[in-house]
């Protein structure tokens, strides 16, 4: 708490005695972390499956594989990015203020974020929504059942927004119960404090399964929102934002086209003109455009592994979170993942 | 004077301004002054340059749209459909009230761990240094911390209140309730003619106030005392209720009861509320026993002895002869505790109390991102109620000091 108001002073110092930032023309942002020689990424403080500590002090997660894909494909090296913890609350001011380079800290896109926040959204990692977990001795099984619930609720979250909209359109009264962050609404939710814990269903999984008796928790079947989350940068700096964009898509791609972190260096003789792209294994150095060596999507996706690798490491059966690709799955797999070509 | 003052016909020259001693005084003033505001102005157009080359401008339309979140504890009505001012307004009005409650408490404790910290008693004067060195030497973060866990952890859910052998029952005949989510109360309900049984009320403690400086009055004029204990009583009792049951119990009392997940009814003291208040008054209660105590100790022991010497009791000592000198010296130190406490009631979003730092600076500085204009509202309201406080205090503290003639 004390961290984040100092967080957001810093941030204001920065901009009110900080040199302009922007000088223009070419990618300032990429020279920065060039001249750094690490990325700074801002991630959760601690959501389990996209962002935190494992046992050995590493970071893990998805959103944490995401900046080490985007540094591989800069320096080459996935470790050479430094991870900044954020509280929802602060991640904006953090981001505009230039603390972090980028912010993959499962963040909903909206209009408002993207126009009023001067945010530039890289496009959607993943498609979520909002949904709650009660104890299973409650007896609830319908979001529409807690009528005069106290929730508890992560502050300067879409959620709260939604949480607000659902009950008012149910007819429905509540309690909010605001909290920092997960570990805090966790805390207070198994105290007993909350009847209910609402934020994105992702989260609401992860989190579960950490708990002592995952069984005697339950995520209600509803969704009431849109929550298509992904990585954004600061307004002004578009060379960035489509290396931040098209590491992502690369990442996309390489699942639809069966590329994997093992079976990479097997494509040197495919007659896919778009993989020798991607890899870098052809003739043109189309990457040059961006400012990134030839070879960066190849580093990117050795990283971690595609999309589909990543996702499942993290979110999926390997990650114990079990969480079902449903709608997140490729395109060709009847998910709605679906990456502009790579051309 | 004639040999030192400045022979007329001497020109000024421009360097005097630096080598004069008469001059060098009011030119540095100067100098420093444009200095001073050269880095402002440097400083302001810089933020805007930046803000602009972020794209963004300042501005405080925000105040005027519509907020879209909802607050726990409202003094005011408030909705999700009420603006962010009106949002900002509904965490001020949080902030006064910690402030408030936790200043009061937190006086009424120190004055008495001050005191008895001063006691004969060798295990209560221990007790209350433990007590002293406990709160003042560990953040009040923790505290504050601390104390939510308490209040959370170890009182039932309002689920252990249900069955028909619950685990919890309410205190005081069914009246109160306390469970981890707060404590609730009887709330009073006042129906028709309500306002008279109160106004009669207050007339009554007007009229003891009165009696009791008619009596000291002829005390001091003739000697002679009279005992208005019961009289006070009677006169505090009688009339308001001899009005209330009159009028048909026009107060009546509204109680908290169970349905659904929480108590619905009756006053809602939420657990944020009570641990900050709690937290935040034990702790700066803490420096207030210093302050009272080192006021104490500041009294020559001759007052105390010459007191005594009059044949007064230790008590009538301490109430009529050192702690009204006592006050004097406490309560200059007394306004920066106060201030303390105001401002540490910040750390509310510890236990998601939503003061005005929580709601606009906070979910509404988030939500809309206007960091910079948000976090000037803030600095500008504390300044505001500090500067407020001390102007009181100050006041009243020239009211009470001792007066040269």
């Amino acid at each position: 708490m004390r961290k984040s108001l100092f967080m957001i002073l810093s941030s204001i110092i920065l901009i009110v005695g900080g040199q302009a930032a922007f000088s223009g023309g070419h990618s300032v942002t990429l020279d920065d972390v060039k001249a750094r020689g690490n990325l700074l990424c801002g991630v959760s403080t601690g959501a389990p499956g996209f962002a935190t500590v494992d046992d050995s002090g590493k970071d893990v997660g998805f959103d944490v594989d995401y900046c080490r894909a985007l540094a591989a494909a800069i320096f080459g090296d996935p470790m050479a990015v430094k991870f900044v913890g954020l509280t929802s609350a602060v991640r904006f001011t953090a981001l505009a203020a230039g603390e972090v380079d980028i912010l993959a800290r499962n963040t909903t896109w909206t209009y408002s974020r993207d126009t009023d926040l001067k945010q530039t959204f890289l496009g959607v990692n993943y498609y979520d929504g909002q949904g709650f977990m009660v104890k299973k001795d409650l007896g609830v099984n319908s979001t529409l059942e807690l009528d005069g619930a106290t929730v508890c609720i992560q502050v300067g979250t879409t959620t709260e927004l939604n949480l607000a909209d659902y009950f008012k359109e149910n007819g429905m009264s509540y309690e909010p119960v605001p909290t920092a962050d997960n570990a805090e609404s966790q805390q207070q939710y198994l105290a007993g404090a909350c009847d209910t814990y609402t934020t994105d269903a992702s989260a609401l999984h992860g989190t579960r399964v950490n708990l002592e008796n995952p069984d005697d928790h339950l995520v209600l079947p509803e969704i009431i929102s849109k929550e298509p989350l992904g990585p954004l940068v600061r307004h002004g700096d578009d060379n960035w934002a489509d290396i931040g964009r098209w590491v992502l898509n690369a990442l996309i791609i390489a699942e639809e086209k069966g590329i994997t972190q093992s079976n990479i260096d097997s494509w040197k003789d495919t007659k896919d003109a778009e993989i020798h792209r991607l890899l870098g294994t052809g003739d043109d150095d189309i990457l040059a455009m961006v400012g990134l060596p030839k070879n960066a999507m190849y580093n990117a996706i050795k990283a971690g592994g595609n999309y589909g690798e990543i996702f499942e490491n993290n979110l999926g059966a390997t990650s114990g979170i079990n969480i079902e690709r449903g709608v997140n799955a490729s395109w060709t797999k009847g998910g709605i993942l679906y990456s502009p070509p790579f051309r | 004077m004639k040999a030192s003052s400045p022979p007329t016909d001497e020109k000024f020259q421009i360097g005097m301004l630096l080598s004069d001693t008469r001059y060098r005084g009011t030119s540095l003033q100067v100098i420093t002054f444009i200095i001073f505001v050269a880095v402002f102005f440097w400083l302001v157009d810089n933020t805007l340059k930046n803000l602009a080359l972020l794209g963004k401008d300042v501005s405080f339309n925000f105040l005027f749209l519509r907020a879209g979140y909802d607050i726990n504890q409202r003094l005011i009505p408030y909705s999700s459909d009420s603006t962010h001012g009106r949002a900002a307004v509904v965490g001020i009005l949080n902030t006064l009230l910690v402030a408030f409650v936790g200043c009061v408490i937190a006086t009424i404790l120190g004055l008495f761990v001050g005191i008895l910290r001063l006691s004969k008693n060798w295990l209560v004067a221990k007790l209350m240094s433990a007590y002293i060195e406990g709160f003042r030497n560990v953040p009040v973060l923790l505290w504050i911390v601390m104390v939510f866990a308490l209040l959370t952890e170890f009182t039932p859910a309002p689920k252990a209140f249900k069955g028909a052998d619950p685990q919890a029952t309410m205190l005081f005949f069914d009246s109160v309730a306390i469970t981890n989510r707060g404590t609730y109360f009887p709330a009073p309900i006042f129906n028709e003619g309500a306002y008279w049984v109160i106004f009669i009320f207050i007339l009554s403690v007007f009229a003891v106030i009165f009696l009791k400086r008619y009596v000291n009055k002829l005390k001091r004029e003739t000697g002679k005392d009279f005992p208005t204990f019961l009289v006070s009583i009677a006169i505090l009792i009688f009339p308001s209720t001899i009005l209330f049951f009159a009028l048909g119990s026009p107060i009546s009392l509204e109680y908290p009861y169970l349905k659904g997940f929480n108590f619905r009814d009756g006053i809602h003291l939420r657990n944020s509320f009570l641990a900050l208040t709690l937290a935040l008054a034990l702790y700066t209660s803490a420096f207030i026993a210093e302050i009272v105590r080192a006021g104490i100790m500041a009294i020559s022991k001759g007052q105390t002895e010459a007191a005594s010497s009059l044949g007064l009791r230790p008590n009538k000592i301490m109430n009529l002869i050192i702690l009204p000198q006592a006050l004097r010296i406490i309560v200059p130190p007394l306004i920066s505790n106060y201030l303390n406490l105001t401002k540490n009631s910040s750390l509310a979003i510890a236990v998601g109390y939503m003061d005005v730092r929580g709601t606009l600076g906070g979910i509404t500085l988030n939500q809309t991102g206007r960091e910079l204009e948000s976090m000037l509202l803030l600095m500008g309201f504390y300044l505001c109620v500090s500067l407020l406080i001390s102007s009181v205090i100050n006041y009243y503290n020239r009211s009470f000091q001792i007066v040269v003639r």
